[in-house]
């Protein structure tokens, strides 16, 4: 019955606006011009729009800065994300600004330029001084971005040497859930495979290897020591995720059949983020960012950074994996 | 026995309306078809909207339509994903690829070019009912087991390899990959054909640099298709035999369902460098047609000749060869070698040069213009605020160390709607309101057409805009729902006022509707150049007839772009502000502007 009404109604809507159509173009052809001419005045109405638009779209733009602002990543909580979050600001004064002039120039010269019966167009077709100007302009620009940024990528993608103090620490990703390892004492992963996975050893770790027997695998939480780097390994068991540690500006996917790696640096705890925050309840968190099912939208574990002390100590509370 | 030789032929129904070889006829086939398409893609978007900004609110509407794709009027969380990959399938592949290229190109090639047909008006036409058949099983593939594909537009194996990973990874992953591969030879034909045609078919003094820029741009984006999609074949039709014949070109190292798979030995990353060697260069294969569809309206609207007209041909050309070298954008975090990402960041912030250009030169084609303001012609300047805003985000995601921490977020989303969705779109929108009277013979509503402008282009930066400040936040993309995490809980407002707009901007689509088939069967008749045009398309009836011209092809003298050209006195050399192709250049004329 609804459906219906529904049906009825819409049918009724088009069939007057049908008939509005048919009366606008009567009267148009009445007064002697064809609806579809566009006056001077109706040009300079959809010109002054356009300004209206260009306003309220910078409006909308510092409101949402304003409103939104707050709201988003804190400061990085990684040593290389500081120069992620630097070169990030290096890109927002380059770019805000060229978006600002560009709108400007496009909308002014839309409302300024909009047609009248009496003015005549410029015959302008091309300029060469000009056209090598702003192809100059943006090249030198983005030869800065580019050398700033790989300097950047470089180094954040350069293993840790063996040498360093390091954690090494594997991230296995599986449908919807995550599983890390620490390597434990003798700094080294015991071999891993699909083919080990059995009831509890969920990870697949092959147990004959001597090397996994120190392993130790935590659930649910991990933790980091602050300001010692992290060396991660990802691996998955089923399909692609990727794992995603937004407050440390680090992202890697987890591809069956390959080992991808990633390292970085902690450098603020999570109880001083929690002050920084304001927020009793912040938690750095690693989250899936790659389409992998049904549950994609939940797949989490915390990250808990914390002094080198108190993670020793809870890093001795952990079961070794040889112990079971 | 082809039209050619009898062009005054009549022929019957079948012919005329169905398995017509006129390329006037299959444009508009092409036209309606997307249309019919993208307004399922758009209606697909505005349900899993309603999802993210009311999570987990039942709505009768979900129910309605979605059938046993939800419980009690809130979608499931894997037909949210089926619903995603749809949605973007739909939108990149048979709107804004098929409907835009093969809807203009169509049309404006052999019109532009001076030609009576397409060089082969059988190829043609199978180009289009292949589409057609495409499209239907793309639309079957909505109604199997299982559901349909849901591994993204992307579909990246092992997800889409796999039944048990998700369920649309079934018969309707099937169906999507042979729905592509028959797109696919069809997108194959039309280019092919297109390329041909403008290089063979160009009537007396079409010179190439006589072309306008719509043709162009048609061939260069045909050029791209025709090296992209076939490697898109393969990669598909390497992950059937994964799927189907036990084969592992990207399967290694499963255990799922309880159970190790055989496959071993492949990689999911080659399907991923095999993906985006189409997938990226797809991106311009969207925008290239609508930026030359542009370039058209913006000079024709300001009765200016468009300026730079060189530069802007080999800015398109610039962009199609880059985009051809910079698809390992997409996968900075995929683990694959750095060094890599590295050379893809530089091919990548390149592109932003071209790009720059034919902004700077779009400005300045309005600069001292005498600028009419169809709803084409605020489309076009929509085009250049879309590309504008949407292009510079690109140079965050393009920087590899940036994009570590923006990739697969809402900030994605965000760019790549702005940038190539929306241009793309307004592109199409812009270049059916010019070329309507080509197409159908009448005149769509002026008064209508702006309402439509406006509303759109207020909703989508509204949606599109605030999701750049969720990626920020750090929300990954296709989240079913955001209320999982305690970090997103103050991100909902944002959500829901995307979702408002999402609702508007569906609305506003329905007013283009509404003129679109009044217009089509009611309209006022058009006249035969009613924005007073130079190129050869306003020379020919307004009534479609079977090889354009009824008597000789007219004989092109001068580029397209004689706007407003004076003589010595300061007088329009022909009394009008326009000076079509087929008038002959004056005694001491320079052609091309003085290039």
């Amino acid at each position: 019955m609804i459906a219906l009404v529904a049906i009825v109604a819409v049918l009724l809507v088009i069939a007057t606006a049908v008939q509005i159509l048919k009366i606008a173009e009567l009267r148009a052809t009445e007064s002697g011009k064809e609806i579809y001419e566009i006056s001077a005045k109706q040009s300079k109405a959809q010109a002054f729009l356009l300004m209206v638009f260009l306003v309220a779209y910078f409006g909308f733009f510092a409101w949402q800065v304003w409103k939104w602002g707050g709201l988003m990543l804190p400061v990085s909580a990684s040593e290389h994300g500081v120069g992620v979050d630097e070169l990030m600001n290096i890109t927002l004064w380059f770019i805000i600004p060229v978006f600002i002039i560009t709108h400007i120039f496009l909308f002014w010269f839309s409302y300024k330029y909009s047609f009248s019966e009496t003015r005549k167009a410029l015959f302008f077709s091309h300029s060469n001084k000009l056209e090598m100007f702003w192809t100059i302009i943006p090249s030198v620009a983005l030869t800065v971005l580019i050398l700033v940024g790989l300097s950047n990528w470089n180094k954040i993608m350069t293993p840790i040497s063996s040498e360093t103090e390091h954690v090494l620490l594997e991230v296995c990703g599986q449908q919807f859930m995550w599983g890390a390892r620490y390597a434990g004492k003798d700094g080294k992963l015991g071999r891993a495979s699909v083919e080990y996975i059995e009831g509890v050893n969920a990870l697949g770790i092959d147990v004959s290897d001597e090397n996994s027997k120190d392993d130790k695998i935590v659930k649910g939480e991990f933790h980091l020591p602050v300001g010692v780097p992290v060396q991660f390994v990802f691996r998955s068991q089923d399909v692609l995720h990727s794992a995603y540690m937004p407050h440390f500006r680090a992202q890697m996917n987890c591809v069956p059949g390959l080992k991808t790696q990633f390292n970085f640096t902690p450098t603020i705890t999570t109880a001083e983020m929690k002050e920084k925050t304001q927020n009793e309840n912040f938690e750095y968190i690693l989250l899936c960012n790659k389409i992998c099912g049904a549950a994609h939208y939940n797949m989490q574990m915390n990250i808990v950074v914390e002094s080198k002390e108190d993670y020793e100590k809870w890093l001795a509370e952990q079961k070794e994996f040889g112990a079971e | 026995m082809s039209a050619h030789q009898h062009p005054h032929e009549e022929q019957d129904f079948l012919f005329k309306y169905v398995f017509s070889q006129d390329h006037k006829m299959i444009s508009k086939q092409f036209l309606i078809t997307g249309f019919i398409m993208g307004f399922i893609g758009l209606s697909m978007s505005t349900l899993f909207r309603l999802q993210l900004g009311f999570p987990g609110e039942s709505f009768w509407i979900i129910d309605f339509l979605l059938g046993s794709w939800a419980e009690n009027g809130v979608m499931l969380p894997d037909k949210y994903l089926a619903l995603v990959t749809m949605h973007g399938t739909i939108m990149v592949f048979f709107l804004l690829t098929a409907g835009l290229s093969g809807t203009f190109s169509n049309l404006l090639i052999p019109l532009q070019i001076g030609a009576r047909d397409m060089a082969s008006g059988f190829l043609n036409m199978l180009s289009y009912w292949f589409f057609f058949v495409s499209s239907v099983i793309m639309l079957i593939s909505l109604g199997v087991e299982g559901g349909a594909a849901s591994a993204g537009w992307t579909i990246y194996p092992p997800l889409s390899a796999l039944p048990q990973a998700i369920p649309g990874s079934g018969l309707g992953m099937t169906l999507w990959l042979v729905a592509m591969a028959i797109f696919i030879a069809s997108s194959l034909l039309g280019s092919l054909n297109y390329i041909v045609t403008i290089l063979n078919l160009r009537t007396k003094g079409m010179t190439m640099t006589r072309l306008p820029l719509t043709i162009w741009s048609f061939l260069i984006t045909a050029i791209v298709g025709v090296i992209s999609f076939p490697v898109l074949l393969a990669a598909a039709l390497l992950l059937v035999f994964d799927r189907s014949f036990g084969t592992s070109f990207y399967l290694s190292d499963i255990y799922i369902g309880g159970q190790v798979l055989e496959h071993s030995g492949g990689s999911p990353i080659l399907f991923e460098h095999l993906f985006w060697f189409l997938g990226h260069p797809e991106v311009y294969i969207v925008l290239l047609p609508a930026l030359g569809i542009t370039s058209e309206i913006v000079s024709t609207m300001s009765r200016k000749p468009i300026f730079g007209y060189r530069a802007m041909i080999t800015s398109m050309l610039a962009i199609g060869f880059l985009s051809a070298i910079v698809w390992g954008h997409h996968m900075f975090v995929t683990g694959m070698n750095p060094f890599l990402g590295a050379v893809f960041t530089f091919t990548t912030l390149l592109i932003a040069i071209p790009s720059a250009v034919k902004v700077f030169n779009y400005i300045t084609t309005l600069w001292k213009g005498n600028i009419k303001f169809s709803p084409a012609m605020l489309f076009s300047i929509g085009l250049v605020s879309t590309f504008i805003s949407g292009g510079l985000t690109g140079l965050i995601l393009g920087d590899s160390a940036l994009d570590i921490n923006v990739h697969d977020t809402y900030f994605v989303v965000g760019h790549f709607h702005i940038v190539m969705g929306l241009s793309g779109i307004f592109g199409m929108i812009a270049g059916v309101y010019h070329w309507f009277p080509k197409i159908f013979g009448r005149m769509l509503n002026n008064n209508l057409g702006n309402a439509h402008f406006w509303i759109t282009i207020v909703s989508s930066y509204g949606i599109f805009f605030p999701m750049h400040f969720l990626g920020l936040a750090g929300v990954p993309r296709r989240y079913y729902t955001n209320s999982e995490f305690p970090l997103f809980e103050n991100l909902l407002d944002i959500n829901t006022l995307i979702t408002w707009f999402a609702i508007l901007a569906f609305a506003g689509q329905l007013i283009f509707f509404f003129n679109f088939v009044y217009s089509a069967l009611r309209g006022p008749k058009a006249p035969q150049n009613p924005w007073k045009g130079n190129s050869l398309e306003w020379t020919t009836g307004v009534k479609h007839m079977h090889g354009n011209w009824p008597g000789e092809i007219p004989t092109v003298h001068r580029w397209p772009y004689d706007y407003s050209k004076l003589n010595e006195n300061g007088d329009y050399v022909t009394g009008e502000d326009f000076i079509p192709q087929i008038v002959p250049l004056g005694e001491g004329e320079l052609d091309g502007g003085g290039h």
